[in-house]
């Protein structure tokens, strides 16, 4: 009995796991793209922010979940331009820039919300057909009987929205594309040398703007799914930092796919957990304050930036202007 | 049209027999005042080696820069095997078949020799269709052209003489019919550079043509066959290279003799030394030997010339005497003070005990280009007494002594309170320099002291540094500029590699056995 | 042609483009507010009044201010050595730790004269020590301090919430604050004070900690540019390798230029904490640290430049919040939107006008620009 309440609490955890991870996989897979092109992206949590003011909009002004992610990823691909027009046409500061669109995206998405909806900030509640609901896998409640796997797969796999499934298959999506294609062949060599890329006969600005691009859309799938699928509408701040974290991870991941996935799910992990410790002691530690897992992630990347768990070595071409005249 | 004159031609090149390969008709450009190319007219036969040199700063790199598309030139055309051509961008210069090798090479160093040559030119959107494809082709190419590299090594990792393969491969094969490579021999070694000639050689015979990009004669006379001269952003010769001579091209590179000053050369064999280096080695972070074992000494009242090509361990050399970099093992002795791996004495310290350093590179070190003249002018000494007042700079003092260094050392214009950077390079140097011999330094470290310095300017810093030394000061010049070094130097050093190859007395010092010292080849020579 | 390497006349960098900038900024602000539907005209004028327009309207004002100038100045001394500190909201509230910890301890027992010199040391040593961790990491690891600092921020929330909710808590509260500090810790009132001398105005915020952010103005410019450290700092800001030349140690430069920030920034905790609230609360910092970013930007990291751009954020906060008041279609973080929009013209987009402003320049004055080659 205590070990199958075990088991179930386990599954339960990794269920969340999946749930709070999946806005976290988009965003760590834009930054990639981005920063893999040497534009350095703190936006991404403004863009996500924005993305799930205007989803959650749509979705209440239209009732269609489609036009909402369409929403989402439009106003999000904006911001990617707009970052990508300071960074890459003006060669402004990229770190100011996103820093911009972070504080532009926590002002004028209250701003609008409480102009247009008069509730505080927040979009209307969502009815479930204007939101992306749970799907549940073909034949899981067979597959739900078999010993182990299946209430593994019942549990975790099975019974998500649409957007998660979207980001699980965005990172070996991520993967084919910046290692197997001619496209990602382009991209990882402007993050290291744009010099080397223009006498290939390449635009470095084109090639960068299409990896803003792709890192726009990405966000505007991220904060898509927190207004109107894992949340029904769209509420103030509600990224709460969430884009950092997944900063945090792509850089935890040291720019590369599949272990910025895998640091997603435990920093994600991390959050799932901490609210189920809240109050409970561990044997053999005592009660862990929730708020020391929940700044692991920021502590974990510290410590990996200091060089104290391998090497991060960032895109050697990350953060500097490209100029062709002297 | 092909029989037009070019200016200053010596003889009249033979028609050719079909179209030209490159033709560049009056092309111009200018960067801000620096007119770099002016009215340039080139033409280079299809299938020979042209060889275009010329002292450092007389355009050749922007020259073949415009005609890869980096830079656009100001007016003028180009025409590309008889028709006109429009190269705006890289990819128009590898569309019309051009192939540049770069002095600084354009590969990403964390790719595999596979993926730099597959950049830009990849057959398919998947990465392995094209790869396979490239494999063949370039087995193909190495095998026909002596080229071999190991497509699957990290490109980084490999040795410079190898990463210039790569860049050859890269434009082998985009198809590239007109070879351009850029001062290609600065980073090899002797018996990589003949191993690029003999490539060199083989593409000819399959009809590439070839423009060589190059300050070294010797490899003019060896492998063109034609050579043209830049000097001033001017092309002041073409001529068949088996017409000339290396002294002939050298007068035309240099232009009219200047009247060189001649100053009288000291030796006083009894002097105390002023530095004395034992030993010394030096690694630079990724390990590689940049000083590599040397010894020698500076007497006081004597100049020390080391001369060398660029990128030999002369910098590093200065940077080490100077306090800046550590000595990896090995020791020496400066103005009385040993200096150890163990023992080091830092930059501000060296400058207590009177050694001084007018740096090589001195828009990076010498001076902050955003501060005021006076400010800079106290770059190093901020902490003296004379120019603080308690917690405070003393901008009075400060002021003060700036204009008095700069009306000693005929700073134009006199104004300690412009910006650095709206100074002419000449009155920077002069600033720095005046700044250092302001110190009465004992020991004096210079590098470079005339590089981008108009003409006035260089007699007076060459006067000032023979004063230094009349004042019995032991003086370490460092220069790539051979006239200079010949025309200061008591005694000439030549590095090659980190080592010293060679001594000579500045009075008896010859331009050619020095050359021959510089590029190591004087067992070949002898 | 390039036209990046073409010099400008002061004025033109130093005032026009600033300027023009800064309207740009504030024409798309107006956009928004045309946008919601409400007149921009309007909306301002309703701002400068509830700014300046009555007394306890210019006292709100300069509180804020006083929270602007210390931000923007721990950001500004950070870019004269080239670093960017976005840490100023973490460092900002660890000060606010520091103050809490002092008078927990000491304001039962300690005078009026030694309470407010140890709260103000309190402030600065702690935001000095939480912004010391990222420059150690920066000049001895390498790790970039961009990236730390926005770390840093997350990790002084989590530390400020633990300890409010666990250990400092008031005994007995529900609400995660600490108890009231004794009256003999608090930083003195700006109307007390008048009153003093007999002039009369309205109780507002506003204290003694804007004579001190004014002070830390003058200091700040002074260190910068009249002392040899300053002239170390600026160096080595410019220049590493010339710093190195000059005996100047880069490393250093970096740990004492960014503990002398962290203490800016923790100065925030002596003006809310010792100011204004009187014991520490959640997120007392709320969100100055990061304008500090948009007051520096704007100010071009200069302190009389500061001072301005934070009288101009004073005036939007204490505007805003009047606006909000008499247009409730618009709300205080229309403020926020502001100072996005700052960010973006006067810091990312700073060099968007400069190529056209080239153009301009050299089409009116070819002749001079000539002379000045010649």
């Amino acid at each position: 009995m205590d070990s199958l309440l075990n088991a179930q609490t386990v599954l339960s955890t990794l269920d969340a796991t999946l749930r709070v991870s999946t806005p976290l996989i988009l965003c760590a897979m834009a930054g990639l793209f981005s920063e893999r092109s040497g534009i350095i992206d703190i936006s991404l949590e403004g863009k996500m922010l924005f993305a799930a003011f205007a989803a959650g909009a749509v979705a209440a002004v239209t009732g269609s979940p489609w036009l909402a992610l369409a929403a989402g990823m439009l106003i999000s691909t904006v911001l990617s331009l707009l970052h990508g027009f300071a960074c890459i046409t003006t060669r402004g500061d990229q770190v100011v820039s996103g820093l911009a669109i972070n504080v532009l995206a926590s002002g004028l998405t209250i701003v609008l919300g409480i102009a247009w909806f008069s509730q505080g900030g927040q979009t209307p509640a969502l009815a479930s057909d204007a939101r992306f609901m749970p799907l549940e896998l073909p034949f899981i409640e067979q597959i739900g009987n078999l010993p182990f796997i299946g209430p593994f797969l019942e549990i975790v796999i099975s019974g998500h929205n649409l957007l998660v499934y979207v980001a699980l298959i965005a990172v070996p999506i991520t993967w084919w594309v910046v290692y197997k294609t001619r496209f990602g062949l382009r991209l990882r060599a402007v993050g290291e040398n744009p010099l080397a890329v223009d006498t290939a006969g390449i635009s470095v600005s084109l090639l960068r703007y299409k990896a803003v691009v792709i890192a726009g859309v990405l966000c505007g799938i991220a904060g898509t799914y927190l207004a109107i699928a894992q949340n029904a509408a769209f509420a103030r701040e509600m990224t709460a930092g969430q884009g950092y974290i997944a900063l945090a991870a792509m850089i935890f991941g040291k720019w590369r796919p599949v272990p910025a996935l895998l640091a997603c799910l435990m920093f994600g992990f991390l959050d799932a957990v901490a609210i189920r410790l809240q109050g409970v002691p561990l044997p053999g530690i005592g009660e862990v304050p929730v708020q020391l897992i929940q700044a692991l992630p920021y502590l974990l990347t510290v410590i990996l930036l200091a060089g104290f768990i391998g090497k991060a070595v960032a895109p050697k071409a990350i953060g500097v202007p490209f100029a062709k005249e002297r | 049209m092909q029989s037009q004159k070019t200016q200053g031609e010596d003889r009249p090149l033979p028609p050719a027999n079909d179209q030209l390969a490159i033709e560049l008709r009056k092309i111009c450009k200018r960067f801000g005042q620096v007119q770099a190319n002016r009215n340039i007219d080139l033409q280079v036969q299809p299938g020979t080696i042209h060889g275009i040199v010329g002292e450092n700063g007389a355009g050749k790199s922007t020259l073949m820069s415009i005609l890869y598309g980096f830079y656009q030139a100001d007016s003028g055309e180009i025409l590309i095997n008889g028709k006109p051509a429009k190269i705006k961008s890289s990819r128009d210069a590898i569309d019309s078949g051009i192939g540049m090798v770069h002095q600084h090479f354009m590969l990403v160093e964390t790719f595999t020799v596979l993926e730099n040559v597959l950049l830009g030119a990849e057959q398919s959107a998947m990465l392995d269709k094209s790869e396979r494809n490239a494999r063949d082709v370039l087995e193909h190419l190495s095998e026909e052209y002596q080229l071999s590299v190991p497509l699957d090594a990290i490109t980084g990792e490999l040795p410079v003489g190898q990463q210039q393969r790569t860049e050859i491969l890269k434009a082998l094969y985009r198809n590239a019919e007109i070879l351009i490579l850029d001062e290609p021999t600065g980073v090899l070694t002797p018996q990589e550079a003949d191993q690029l000639f003999r490539v060199l050689q083989a593409l000819k015979d399959r009809g590439v043509t070839i423009i060589l990009i190059t300050h070294k004669l010797r490899e003019i006379m060896d492998i063109t066959d034609n050579v043209s001269v830049l000097r001033l952003g001017e092309i002041v010769s073409t001529q068949r290279t088996a017409d000339t001579s290396t002294a002939a091209l050298a007068e035309l590179m240099v232009g009219r003799k200047l009247e060189t000053q001649s100053f009288e050369k000291v030796d006083n064999p009894d002097a105390e030394n002023g530095i004395e280096v034992h030993n010394l080695t030096v690694k630079d972070d990724r390990g590689l030997t940049r000083i590599d074992n040397i010894s020698f000494n500076v007497k006081r009242g004597e100049i020390v010339g080391i001369a060398g090509v660029a990128g030999n361990g002369q910098s590093t050399l200065l940077e080490v005497l100077a306090g800046i970099q550590s000595p990896g093992s090995g020791e020496f002795v400066i103005n009385g003070h040993n200096v150890t791996p163990d023992t080091t004495i830092s930059p501000k310290e060296m400058r207590e005990i009177g050694v001084q350093h007018v740096p090589e590179d001195r828009l990076r070190l010498g001076l902050i280009k955003s501060f005021s003249a006076a400010e800079s002018s106290v770059l190093g000494y901020q902490n003296r007494k004379k120019f603080n007042w308690r917690m405070f700079l003393n901008i009075r003092s400060i002021r003060a002594a700036c204009k008095k260094l700069m009306q000693a050392f005929d700073v134009r214009p006199p104004d300690p309170k412009l910006k650095s950077s709206s100074f002419s390079g000449g009155n920077q140097q002069k600033l720095i320099l005046a700044r250092e011999l302001e110190q009465s330094p004992s020991v004096l470290l210079v590098g470079q002291p005339t590089r981008g310095v108009d003409i006035g300017a260089i007699e007076l810093i060459h006067q000032k540094i023979i004063e230094i030394r009349d004042a019995n000061c032991a003086v370490l010049l460092v220069s790539v500029e051979l006239d200079e070094i010949m025309t200061l130097s008591d005694r000439i050093l030549v590095m090659f590699e980190g080592r010293i190859v060679g001594t000579m007395n500045g009075s008896d010092a010859d331009k050619t056995t020095l050359g021959l010292m510089m590029a190591n080849a004087m067992d070949n020579a002898a | 042609m390039s036209t990046s390497n073409v010099e400008l006349p002061a004025w033109i960098e130093v005032i026009l483009i600033p300027v023009l900038n800064i309207c740009l900024a504030l024409f798309f602000a107006g956009l928004i507010i045309f946008a919601i539907g409400e007149s921009p005209l309007e909306a301002v004028g309703i701002m400068l009044n509830g700014a300046f327009g009555y007394d306890e309207g210019v006292g709100y004002t300069l509180y804020y201010t006083t929270n602007f100038i210390f931000t923007g100045l721990a950001v500004a001394i950070a870019f004269h050595a080239r670093l960017f500190n976005i840490g100023g909201e973490g460092q900002a509230y660890i000060g606010g730790l520091g103050v809490g910890l002092a008078f927990l301890l000491l304001d039962g027992y300690l005078p009026t004269v030694l309470l407010l010199p140890i709260g103000i040391i309190a402030a600065a040593l702690f935001g000095a020590a939480w912004a010391f961790i990222p420059a150690w990491l920066q000049a001895y690891r390498g790790s970039h301090i961009v990236i730390t600092t926005i770390m840093f921020n997350f990790i002084a929330s989590a530390v400020m919430v633990y300890l409010l909710v666990n250990v400092l808590i008031k005994p007995g509260s529900m609400s995660p604050e600490t108890r009231e500090f004794s009256q003999s810790s608090w930083m003195p009132f700006m109307h007390e004070m008048l009153a003093v001398v007999g002039i009369d105005v309205t109780r507002t915020p506003l204290n003694l900690s804007f004579i001190l952010a004014l002070v830390c103005c003058l200091l700040v410019w002074i260190y910068i540019w009249k002392t040899r450290w300053g002239y170390a700092l600026r160096t080595a800001g410019q220049s590493e390798a010339a710093a190195v030349y000059a005996g100047i140690k880069p490393k250093r430069i970096i740990i004492i230029t960014m503990c002398i920030s962290g203490a800016l920034a923790g100065m925030v905790a002596v003006n809310e904490v010792m100011g204004v609230h009187h014991r520490v609360i959640l997120n007392f910092t709320a969100g100055y640290g990061f304008t500090g970013i948009a007051v520096a930007l704007m100010g071009r990291n200069h302190p009389v430049g500061i001072i301005l751009a934070s009288l101009l954020f004073g005036v939007l906060y204490q505007g805003g919040a009047e606006l909000a008041f008499e247009m409730p279609k618009i709300t205080r973080e229309m403020v926020v939107a502001i100072q996005g929009l700052i960010i973006l013209f006067s810091g990312a987009l700073a060099l968007m006008l400069r190529p056209a402003m080239v153009k301009i320049w050299l089409a009116i004055m070819p002749a001079r620009a000539v002379a000045q080659h010649g």
